[in-house]
């Protein structure tokens, strides 16, 4: 197939079609972000428990709902079990001493089995699906306006909550913890209490995205969360370089939370427009991956590039070479 | 107002690192006590603050202060008595943090961390006050990152928030090391100003003898952790660089005569 013929073959109305459903996912996995942005910020913890967690939320959400249990409450149940797996990483990690990451890879593993067990009782099952014709789900891509709106307001709520309570003298002990943890033993605070405590509120608010995404893709899937950690970690670096590169004076604690959901929308329009544009969608981890080491990179290529070795060496000959010339 | 009784602590016990850190250790500050403490490399003056702070438990003794023993007691549970300022500026303070944030930090030290505000509007007032006694400016940067000071200012803020919740007891690690000779000497002349104001019992450890003799009301010298000299008031007034160098070599010499002793 020729070039010409490949773009005569894209058609521009389904790109525009598809948008709005990236926008509703990009802010159920904004709220994700949200999450990994509490670990992986302000602890300074790289947490792999929500790969898991983000799953627990989806299984935890449509068992309930096919048990008749209302969506919002079911919701509310999938909230306590990612703040059970956040506390079973922060207690591996601070009570047993394993590093926060092989602590959060463990829960991660763990789950698997858990998650099985909750969509299929004693003998395990690997998916479940709910009808949105039959259940009265919060949102779901039938409705991808009502989708977007319910989403926005849950994250207007969440974040809301989360400015609220980061400002708090417990969610200031948080941030210190993840600041400096000796600074903050010798101010008294109990810095493995803020780690758990830290860990656990993130993977509620991973849950929570978990089980609006079941909802949404009216389904849950054991495979659900795999690599959640690495797309929620895209949210955030997009989110923050976009909060930057507009308030380029610094931004306010909101003003950041609300670009990590942008953040999960430019995400999931982006592989909008990957997928629009045909490139093979095997190779959509690939891309993302390779992203988020580039974004994770430039801090330290642009530290380095300011001051290095090399460039000390580099000047050093250019000196010599001057005076002894 | 602090007693250490029988200190000993041993690192790396049985192994071919084992160090002797801390020696049956006793010292008995008075309220309103400001001890200099010196010594060489590894005579133990920062293993003993640290012991007081319990930044690791003791292998026997006891350490009390005003009164209620907490040698028992973890870090974060002691910090409620105890004001701290590190050696390496970076140490005493949040980075990533507001300076308004930072000093709230402190003035909640010892108290219950609950879900009111993390800095009120009250406060906001106290701080400014507080930064404006410094002289640094820092009372119209108040919002900004702590990050963003210089090692100087930090450990100025770093001496601040160590006074702001009152400490049972202030320990200074050597906390001018890190900084140049004219900031080191500002912020070791706020040091006295703080103490002396608010009436704190207080341990500082320096390498700098002329400092050692002119700050405080009392000094203790440290080898191979054992305080061995324990001069206060009138006498100390009197003490030159040239009485603690004769005394350091003193020991110096017991020592090789010991050492002669065992190889004989």
């Amino acid at each position: 197939m020729s070039i010409a013929a490949y773009f005569a073959s894209l058609n521009p109305a389904n790109l525009i079609k598809g948008i709005p459903g990236s926008v509703a996912q990009g802010i159920v996995w904004g709220l994700m972000a949200l999450g990994v942005y509490i670990t992986f910020r302000l602890l300074d913890i790289a947490d792999l428990t929500v790969d898991g967690s983000f799953t627990t939320g989806g299984a935890v959400t449509v068992t309930l709902i096919l048990m008749g249990c209302p969506a919002w409450a079911a919701l509310l149940v999938a909230i306590v079990a990612g703040l059970l797996a956040g506390l079973v990483t922060g207690l591996l990690h601070t009570k047993l001493g394993i590093p926060a990451i092989l602590a959060g890879i463990l829960t991660q593993f763990a789950l698997y089995s858990v998650n099985l067990h909750i969509m299929g009782g004693w003998k395990g099952a690997a998916n479940k699906s709910v009808n949105p014709d039959q259940y009265a789900l919060l949102i779901s891509l039938r409705h991808v306006p009502k989708a977007i709106i319910v989403g926005a307001v849950a994250a207007a709520v969440i974040i809301a909550v989360l400015y609220w309570y980061f400002g708090t003298e417990q969610g200031s002990a948080i941030r210190a913890t993840g600041s400096n943890p000796a600074m903050s033993r010798a101010q008294g605070i109990n810095i493995n209490s803020m780690k758990v405590l830290g860990l656990a509120i993130s993977n509620a608010l991973v849950a929570l995205s978990g089980g609006l995404m079941a909802q949404y893709q009216g389904f849950s899937d054991i495979n659900m969360g795999r690599g959640s950690i690495v797309i929620g970690l895209a949210a955030v670096i997009i989110g923050e370089t976009l909060c930057d590169a507009f308030f380029r004076k610094g931004s306010s604690f909101s003003t950041r939370l609300i670009f990590l959901v942008i953040g999960g929308i430019v995400y999931y329009v982006v592989v909008g427009v990957v997928l629009w544009l045909r490139l093979p969608s095997n190779d959509l981890k690939l891309f993302t991956a390779a992203v988020v080491a580039v974004f994770l990179a430039v801090p330290y290529l642009q530290k380095q590039a300011k001051s290095s070795f090399r460039q000390a060496g580099k000047a050093a000959l250019k000196e010599e070479g001057t005076t002894h010339a | 107002m602090l007693d250490i009784n029988h200190v000993s602590k041993t690192f790396n016990p049985g192994t071919i690192n084992e160090k002797k850190a801390l020696v049956n250790l006793n010292l008995h500050l008075k309220e309103g006590d400001f001890v200099t403490v010196i010594g060489g490399n590894g005579a133990g003056k920062s293993t003993m603050l640290n012991a007081v702070a319990g930044v690791w438990p003791v292998d026997s003794g006891s350490i009390v202060i005003d009164g209620e023993d907490v040698t028992g007691l973890a870090e974060y549970q002691r910090a409620r008595l105890i004001g701290r300022v590190f050696q390496d500026p970076m140490m005493g303070t949040a980075p990533n943090m507001q300076i308004e944030e930072n000093l709230a930090l402190a003035y909640r030290r010892g108290k219950k961390r609950g879900l009111g505000w993390g800095v009120t509007k009250a406060e906001r007032t106290l701080y400014r006050e507080k930064l404006k006694t410094l002289g640094l400016g820092l009372e119209d940067r108040m919002t900004s990152k702590v990050g963003l000071l210089s090692g100087g200012q930090r450990q100025a803020l770093t001496l601040l928030m160590a006074a702001l919740q009152k400490p049972k007891l202030l320990l200074l690690d050597e906390h001018t090391a890190a900084l140049d000779p004219a900031t080191a000497a500002k912020v070791l002349e706020l040091s006295d100003t703080i103490v002396q104001e608010n009436g704190l019992t207080a341990m500082m450890i320096t390498h700098n003898m002329k400092d050692a003799i002119a700050h405080g009301n009392r000094i203790i010298m440290m080898n191979e952790g054992r305080i061995i000299l324990d001069i206060e008031g009138e006498e100390k007034k009197k003490l030159t660089k040239a009485d603690l160098l004769q005394k350091f070599a003193e020991v110096a010499g017991v020592q090789e005569e010991t050492d002669s002793v065992l190889l004989s």
